[in-house]
C-alpha cells in the first residue's frame, strides 16, 4: 500500500537531522552576499536608512503581534504572527546592516558588550533614536484598523523593496529580494480583509471606513525623503520615497473602490518627522513592552 | 466561536504524488481558507499545492456500517496480489 504524508518528506530530504522540526531547507538570506559598504557612501548615512526600514518592520511587527490571543479566530491570529515574523526577519537583517556601518546611537553603551548590534539596537535605544514613520506606530483600536494599516504599510514597502533590488548596497539589494514575495502576500492578504469587511455587512464597513479615515492622514509624510534618503537615492542606494507615490495610491484606489469604501482625501505632503525621531507619545509604551525583558534580564538567553 | 464554516485541508508536499489531508481549519470562504492553511499548514517548507473542501460537502462512510462495508473483502484473498513477484524498481506499491 502506498502511504504518505506531506511532512515525512521532510525527513526524507534531511535524513535522521531531529532538529526539522524547528524548519529546515531554508536559506540563509545573506549568505555569500558582499557586507563591504559601497565607494563614495557614508556608512553613517546607510546605517541610518537601515534604522529607518528596520523601525518599520519592528514596530508593525509588534503591533501585529498585540493582537495575538485576541485576533477574532485563530486561523488569523496564525496568519497575523506569520507576517509579524517575516518583518521581524527583515528588522533583523536591517538592524544588522546599521550596524555593520556603525550607526548604533546611545545604544551600545547600555546593551552587554556580547549582545548582537540588531539586539542592542532594538532593545536598548528610547524612542527619540527609533526612525520608524507615523503609520507604524499608530495603535490599532480593531481588526479593521489591523488590515487597513497593514495594507497601506504593506504597499508602500513592496513598492519600496521592489525598486531596492536594484540598490547599489548589496546587502540592502539581497533584503529587498527577500522581502519582495513576503511583502506581497502580506499586502494580498490585507486586501482580502478590507475587500471583505469593506463589501461585507453594515457593521464591518462601517468600521472599515472608519479604519481608513483614521490611517489616511498617517500617510503624510510617507512620501517626503530626508536629507539621508536624498543623498543615497543620489548614488542609488536608496530609492527617493517620493517616486512611490503614485503606485501606492493606484493600489490603494483600486482596492478600496472595489471595496465599496469613501476614498478620503490624500493628505498633502508634510516634512518628515518620525523618520527624524519626532514621536507621538504611543511609541512609548509599545517599546517599554518590546525592550522590558531584554532590559530587565541583560544577556538572558532561552 | 463565530459562525466560520469548516474547511478540509489538503496539501501535496513537494516530492508527494496526491494532496494529502492534513487537518481542518474556519475560514469565512475558500479562499481565505486557502490563504489560513497556508500559514497553518505548510509553515516547514512542506507544500507546493494546497486544495481547500467545505467539511459539509464530504460524505463519509458511517462507523456504525463499518462491517457490512469492509468486512465481505476481508477474506477474499484472491483480491491481493500476493503471488506475484514485485520487482523492486515498480514504485509505489
Amino acid at each position: 500500500m502506498h502511504e504518505e504524508t506531506v511532512y515525512d518528506a521532510l525527513t526524507a530530504a534531511h535524513g535522521d537531522e531531529a532538529r526539522w522540526a524547528f524548519g529546515t531547507g531554508f536559506d540563509a538570506p545573506l549568505a555569500g552576499v558582499d557586507t563591504t559598504i559601497p565607494d563614495g557612501v557614508d556608512p553613517a548615512d546607510l546605517g541610518a536608512y537601515c534604522l529607518m526600514l528596520g523601525d518599520d518592520a519592528l514596530v508593525l511587527s509588534q503591533r501585529l503581534t498585540g493582537w495575538i490571543t485576541r485576533a477574532p479566530e485563530l486561523e488569523e491570529e496564525v496568519a497575523l504572527a506569520n507576517i509579524a515574523l517575516d518583518l521581524l526577519g527583515q528588522a533583523r537583517l536591517l538592524l544588522s546592516r546599521a550596524g555593520s556601518a556603525r550607526v548604533l546611537g546611545r545604544s551600545r553603551e547600555r546593551a552587554a558588550p556580547e549582545l548582537p548590534d540588531e539586539d542592542a539596537l532594538a532593545y536598548f535605544r528610547d524612542p527619540d533614536e527609533f526612525r520608524c514613520s507615523a503609520l507604524v506606530v499608530a495603535p490599532d483600536e480593531d481588526f479593521a484598523h489591523v488590515v487597513v494599516r497593514l495594507l497601506v504599510a504593506s504597499t508602500w514597502r513592496l513598492a519600496l523593496a521592489d525598486r531596492l533590488r536594484a540598490s547599489r548596497d548589496p546587502v540592502l539589494a539581497a533584503v529587498a529580494a527577500k522581502a519582495v514575495p513576503e511583502l506581497t502576500y502580506h499586502r494580498d492578504h490585507a486586501a482580502r480583509w478590507v475587500l471583505r469587511l469593506g463589501d461585507g455587512t453594515a457593521e464591518s464597513h462601517r468600521r472599515a471606513q472608519a479604519a481608513v479615515d483614521a490611517v489616511w492622514p498617517l500617510t503624510a509624510d510617507l512620501f517626503t525623503a530626508t536629507t539621508v534618503e536624498t543623498r543615497l537615492a543620489d548614488a542609488a542606494v536608496a530609492v527617493d520615497p517620493a517616486e512611490l507615490r503614485d503606485e501606492v495610491r493606484d493600489v490603494l484606489v483600486q482596492v478600496l473602490t472595489r471595496a465599496t469604501l469613501v476614498l478620503p482625501p490624500w493628505p498633502g505632503d508634510t516634512p518628515p518627522r518620525g523618520r527624524l525621531g519626532e514621536h507621538g507619545p504611543e511609541l512609548t509604551p509599545l517599546l517599554e513592552r518590546l525592550q522590558s525583558v531584554a532590559r530587565a534580564h541583560p544577556g538572558a538567553t532561552w | 466561536m463565530t459562525g466560520w464554516p469548516l474547511y478540509e485541508v489538503f496539501v501535496r508536499g513537494k516530492r508527494g504524488l496526491n494532496h494529502v489531508h492534513v487537518g481542518s481549519l474556519h475560514a469565512p470562504d475558500a479562499e481565505m481558507a486557502v490563504h489560513a492553511a497556508r500559514d497553518l499548514y505548510t509553515r516547514r517548507n512542506e507544500g507546493v499545492s494546497i486544495w481547500v473542501v467545505r467539511s459539509v460537502d464530504i460524505t463519509a462512510s458511517s462507523p456504525d456500517e463499518k462491517d457490512p462495508m469492509f468486512a465481505p473483502s476481508g477474506d477474499k484473498v484472491y483480491r491481493h496480489p500476493t503471488f506475484y513477484e514485485i520487482p523492486d524498481d515498480v514504485p509505489h506499491i
